[in-house]
């Protein structure tokens, strides 16, 4: 390396800028924990900054993502290729017994039509869908969230269930003017309450990083079985009830693990969904402050 | 390029070449690849550049742009504001003790180097992450991040050595 050759180098390595520089990187760290503390504190003021800078640096992520997301699906498409027959044999399957699933399911819906004109049933409030790309997943090994391209212009609020697929992804903790990020159901400060469906128990779901969430405040003698559906209670008028998010993938003694429906480092697309509940969580909403980010 | 206008322009553009590195692998590290928990274990691209530059050019990226960095990481990826300033600028300080041993010496001694810095701002990333919270994180994301890291820098160092000669040394 010939930069040493370079005057400014030499000139740097002088006892009093080594000084000077010294109580830099001492001011500077102490900046950094002062800067920890305010996060801490003044949520709001953070949550403004990073609206603003998300906004103004989404366009270039998305510019990234691009060709990313090009990459990613050429490999998915060779990897399919090489699937495709196993997969052919396996959907013929999952099509004969989705057919079953369909005469029960007409024969349940005709039957729930007639028991509801019965009674005076008041239908489910209507939602709308934002349809938005996902142009980052920049957590690191801290943090697990999503960026995607809708904002406050397209209706986004924050608390709103971000879904993909066959399921729960995350929720919404912070929109910008074109922007949003989702945090997703396995993030540590992520508490979603859940009922298992067989048993109708209650629980509250919590993301600990890892890949699968667990399940809290679970009684002692609750019966479970792994492949046990979880779905959204509704209580505390986060989400409505019966949304899908996953399967019981494993009990034991001290935990129990749910396997989320949707593949979460691979979704491409998400819906962000406004069910239009009362008494949804706000902006100014404390319970946001308080589990979401800092 | 001696003096003149559109010399010291020239100039300006080439000592602006660090910094511009670090910020686009930043921001390309955060594309999503679709690939199943890749995102969690994603290797720290701006800490490979900012070792890498710090030894070689401390003067082109001074410990307060490693601050401001750090800053933009923090508002863009969701982590708690302050933390990866506070790694960026031990780092800094830690390679920059260190300089006079990695410099000039073998790509292993410098490979070497950026593994103990890896692992060593893993922990720092952990430690902090955990005060925030008040509670005792698995260090396993944090490990499995740095190992990534350390085992993915040997193409991005030739890279910055490309660049370093490309717009740096004449």
């Amino acid at each position: 390396m010939k930069s040493r050759t370079t005057g400014s180098v030499v000139r740097l390595a002088a006892p009093l800028r080594a000084l000077a520089q010294r109580f830099s990187f001492l001011l500077l760290v102490l900046a950094a924990i002062a800067l920890m503390m305010v996060g801490k504190i003044d949520t709001v003021l953070v949550e403004g900054m990073r609206n603003r800078v998300t906004d103004a640096f989404t366009p270039i992520l998305e510019a990234i993502s691009r060709p990313a997301a090009t990459a990613a699906r050429f490999v998915e498409s060779v990897h399919d290729v090489i699937n495709l027959h196993g997969e052919n044999e396996r959907l013929r399957n999952e099509n004969a017994s989705l057919l079953r699933w369909q005469q029960a399911a007409q024969r349940l819906d005709a039957e729930n039509r007639s028991l509801r004109s019965l009674l005076n049933y008041k239908p489910e409030l209507a939602s709308s869908y934002i349809t938005a790309r996902v142009v980052a997943d920049p957590g690191g090994a801290f943090v697990r969230t999503v960026v995607t391209t809708a904002g406050h212009r397209d209706g986004v609020r924050p608390g709103q269930a971000a879904v993909a697929g066959q399921g729960l992804m995350g929720r919404v903790v912070q929109v910008g003017e074109w922007s949003s990020r989702v945090l997703l159901v396995t993030d540590l400060n992520s508490r979603i309450p859940v009922v298992i469906e067989p048993s109708r128990q209650r629980a509250v779901m919590a993301g600990d990083n890892s890949g699968q969430p667990k399940l809290l405040y679970l009684p002692g003698d609750v019966s479970l079985a792994v492949g046990d559906r979880i779905v959204t209670s509704g209580h505390g008028s986060m989400f409505p009830p019966g949304l899908p998010i996953g399967l019981v993938a494993s009990v034991s003694d001290n935990s129990v693990r749910v396997q989320p429906y949707v593949d979460l480092g691979r979704v491409e697309h998400l819906q962000l969904v406004n069910f239009g509940l009362p008494g949804g969580l706000g902006a100014n909403d404390p319970a946001i402050g308080a589990g979401g980010l800092q | 390029m001696t003096g003149g206008f559109w010399g010291k322009i020239d100039q300006a553009g080439r000592n602006i070449a660090p910094l511009a590195v670090t910020v686009a692998l930043m921001l390309i590290g955060m594309a999503p690849l679709h690939l199943p928990g890749y995102a969690a274990i994603a290797p720290a691209l701006p800490l490979m550049a900012l070792y890498y530059w710090v030894i070689h050019r401390p003067d082109l990226l001074r410990p307060s742009l490693a601050f401001g960095l750090g800053l933009l990481q923090d508002l863009l990826s969701g982590t708690p504001l302050g933390m990866t300033p506070l790694i960026y600028v031990l780092v800094y300080w830690g390679v920059l003790t260190q300089r006079r041993f990695f410099l000039g010496t073998s790509f292993a001694m410098l490979w070497f180097g950026f593994a103990l810095i890896a692992f060593g701002a893993g922990f720092v990333g952990w430690l902090a992450y955990s005060i925030l919270n008040l509670r005792l994180l698995s260090p396993d994301p944090a490990l499995m991040q740095a190992l990534m890291t350390v085992v993915l820098f040997p193409p991005f160092g030739w890279m910055f050595m490309r660049i370093h000669r490309a717009f740096l040394q004449h």
